[in-house]
């Protein structure tokens, strides 16, 4: 009964608890969305690379070379060279190099020109390794292993032929369309910007840019896959490299030899400091939506507070009558709290609702864009912390009126 | 006994100079059917409120069924209300959003007596009985006419089975003839179960009913 006349009471004024009832709602996923998208952006960023010590690219900012190695956002700003790749990779220290080439796209996504060294020490999340969902590595220098997204977003299976295009929009009219690549492989989708990559041999790079370059006279299908291999299909340079070490020891000295190292100018940076400089960067920005995002809530709460207040004095009748059958001053006191915590909730469940229809959403379109693997499971620890913080500020708002309502209920016995 | 009051005063906390009430003594006794009148503000629903423990008595004693109201807890006060007296008002008798049945049940909610399906039917049965038409039962009773509304606060106050009804102007908002209709349905159903009635009202024309009259000014020194 107790539980049925808070229902009916709120249904009974509908309209103004629905207005308080959305107002929380919003407050509830913009509190929510931004520290859900806030924890899962870090956790998905932090687990794109693992196990790899050093990543070498050409001097540029650490920032830059981290997110256009790593994430493939933004673009390089120079090369190295080969030679200074496998000076690096015959280190003593180095125990394996991948190398890392980008610049050329298959519709919008990355292509990445690399070795078979990557399938074999690239890891992500808590060290984990990629493996084939179906076909193998590359062999041959027109051979192509897919990420899991674009293997899924294109609809392509084994077999299939691929053009590259120059550059990485989506509609280049620079298409490398006389050599036509054969998918070999699919990888399993990893959560990271790997889903999102075409992955070829560096000489297959090198060959769609030696000869005729795009615009040429294409030849047909047949007559491409006729042609043999073309000799000297070494690479002559890179954009980065992923350098993993045969111990942690030595970190610090090889970061200083390569940035130090007089062949060309190098930068190594440790991916972790990388990100922490990124979150750092972030994190000012991260402090201004809490804060708005707490006064949202605050807003919310406050008018809570004040839909209750104001229904107390239109409820004079309801009270004193529920006195006069016997309910004690706690019993009005409660019936008020609980009104708040129905409203509070049912915000809750809307605006949770709303975050996780929206997540799912923008899911794809994040994960295409800036390779932001949201998962759109709202249930985690911060996020119950956040419900329980948010269900003791209303319960603290509806106080004041709940404690009129007591102090009302009281005055009769005081005469 | 049913009621026994002995040297009761009662002021206001707010006006403490002020005594409302002064009962020297004043009983009446079980099944008695007694009309209080008195001018608007001569205490009469001041003393209603003593009687049901709704406002504590800091000076004298209030025995009702034998129990000392005066020696009670707020909260023992509030669950004796709910246990052994029925409450008739001239209006807001009932709360407005809830069903007929809902706000007979929500006086079985705050008593001893079993609550739920049994509850349910005791209800229906009294409504039935009261003569409101089952289609009225669960909508809300803000859609329900005056006259539907007393019956269905008689019907709310007689769930517990009390042995005291206090009806405190419940005929005021009534014209002539429900108040007729609601004053024989009263009476019958008091009959019946055999409870002591308080009715008080300035309408002295309706004292004919009832077995026992007195001016609040038979009872309380100040109303004289």
């Amino acid at each position: 009964m107790f539980l049925r006349i808070a229902f009916k009471s709120l249904m009974n004024r509908k309209g103004s608890v629905i207005m308080t009832l959305l107002a929380i709602a919003v407050a509830i996923f913009v509190l929510l969305g931004i520290e859900h998208i806030r924890k899962q952006a870090r956790d998905s960023f932090a687990s794109t690379v693992s196990g790899v010590d050093l990543i070498v690219g050409a001097r540029t900012g650490s920032l830059n070379l981290l997110l256009y190695s790593v994430f493939r956002v933004g673009a390089p700003t120079a090369n190295i060279g080969w030679d200074t790749f496998q000076k690096i990779s015959n280190d003593k220290d180095v125990a394996w190099a991948i190398p890392i080439s980008l610049g050329d796209s298959h519709e919008g996504y990355r292509v990445l020109g690399t070795s078979t060294d990557y399938f074999e020490h690239f890891s992500y999340g808590n060290k984990r390794e990629l493996s084939f969902a179906e076909g193998q590595a590359f062999s041959g220098t027109y051979d192509v292993v897919l990420g899991a997204q674009v293997a899924q977003t294109l609809q392509y299976e084994l077999g299939r032929q691929i053009i590259l295009a120059h550059g990485i929009v989506s509609t280049s009219f620079s298409l490398h369309d006389g050599k036509p690549f054969t998918v070999v492989g699919i990888l399993e989708p990893t959560g990271t910007p790997v889903d999102q990559t075409v992955h070829v041999k560096l000489e297959g790079i090198e060959a769609i840019h030696a000869g005729p370059q795009p615009g040429a006279s294409a030849p047909s299908f047949g007559q491409a896959l006729a042609r043999p291999v073309e000799p000297n299909l070494s690479p002559k340079s890179i954009t980065a490299a992923l350098v993993g070490l045969k111990s942690r020891m030595v970190t610090f000295r090889v970061q200083r030899q390569l940035n130090t190292y007089a062949g060309e100018p190098l930068l190594a940076i440790l991916p972790g400091v990388a990100l922490s400089e990124l979150w750092q960067m972030v994190g000012m920005f991260e402090n201004v939506l809490r804060l708005i995002s707490g006064l949202v809530l605050v807003a919310a709460v406050l008018g809570l507070g004040a839909v209750l207040l104001a229904s107390v004095r239109e409820r004079n009748h309801e009270i004193n009558l529920l006195r006069v059958l016997g309910a004690p001053p706690y019993y009005l006191f409660l019936l008020m709290e609980l009104e708040a915590v129905l409203i509070c909730l049912s915000g809750m469940l809307l605006g949770m609702l709303s975050l996780y229809l929206g997540l799912l959403a923008v899911e794809e379109a994040l994960f295409t864009h800036f390779g932001l693997y949201l998962n759109p499971t709202l249930f985690t620890t911060e996020g119950l912390i956040i419900m329980l913080l948010v269900l003791a500020a209303a319960l603290l708002a509806a106080a004041i009126p709940s404690m009129r309502v007591y102090a009302q209920a009281k005055g009769y016995n005081e005469g | 006994m049913t009621i026994e009051l002995k040297d009761v005063t009662f002021s206001h906390s707010e006006v403490p100079e002020k005594t409302v009430l002064d009962i020297p003594h004043w009983s009446v006794e079980a099944g008695q059917h007694l009309f209080v009148h008195g001018p608007s503000g001569s205490g009469k629903t001041t003393l209603l409120n003593l009687l049901s423990g709704l406002s504590a008595c800091r000076q004298g004693e209030i025995s009702i069924l034998g129990e000392r109201l005066d020696r009670m807890s707020s909260r023992q006060r509030d669950r004796f209300r709910a246990n052994h007296i029925g409450y008739v008002f001239q209006r807001f008798n009932l709360i407005p959003y809830l069903s007929a049945i809902e706000n007979i049940e929500l006086a079985r909610s705050f008593s001893s007596t079993p609550h739920g399906r049994a509850a349910q039917a005791d209800a229906r049965s009294l409504l039935e009985s009261l003569q409101v038409a089952s289609d009225d039962w669960l909508r809300p009773c803000s859609g329900l006419s005056m006259g539907q509304q007393q019956r269905v606060a008689i019907a709310r106050a007689l769930i517990n089975h009390p042995e005291i009804l206090i009806a405190d102007e419940p005929t005021s908002s009534l014209d002539q003839q429900n108040r007729d209709n609601f004053l024989s349905v009263l009476m019958s159903l008091v009959a019946e179960e055999n409870m002591t009635l308080l009715f008080v009202s300035h309408d002295l024309a309706l004292s004919s009913h009832f077995g026992r009259v007195e001016g609040l000014g038979d009872i309380s020194r100040t109303g004289r």
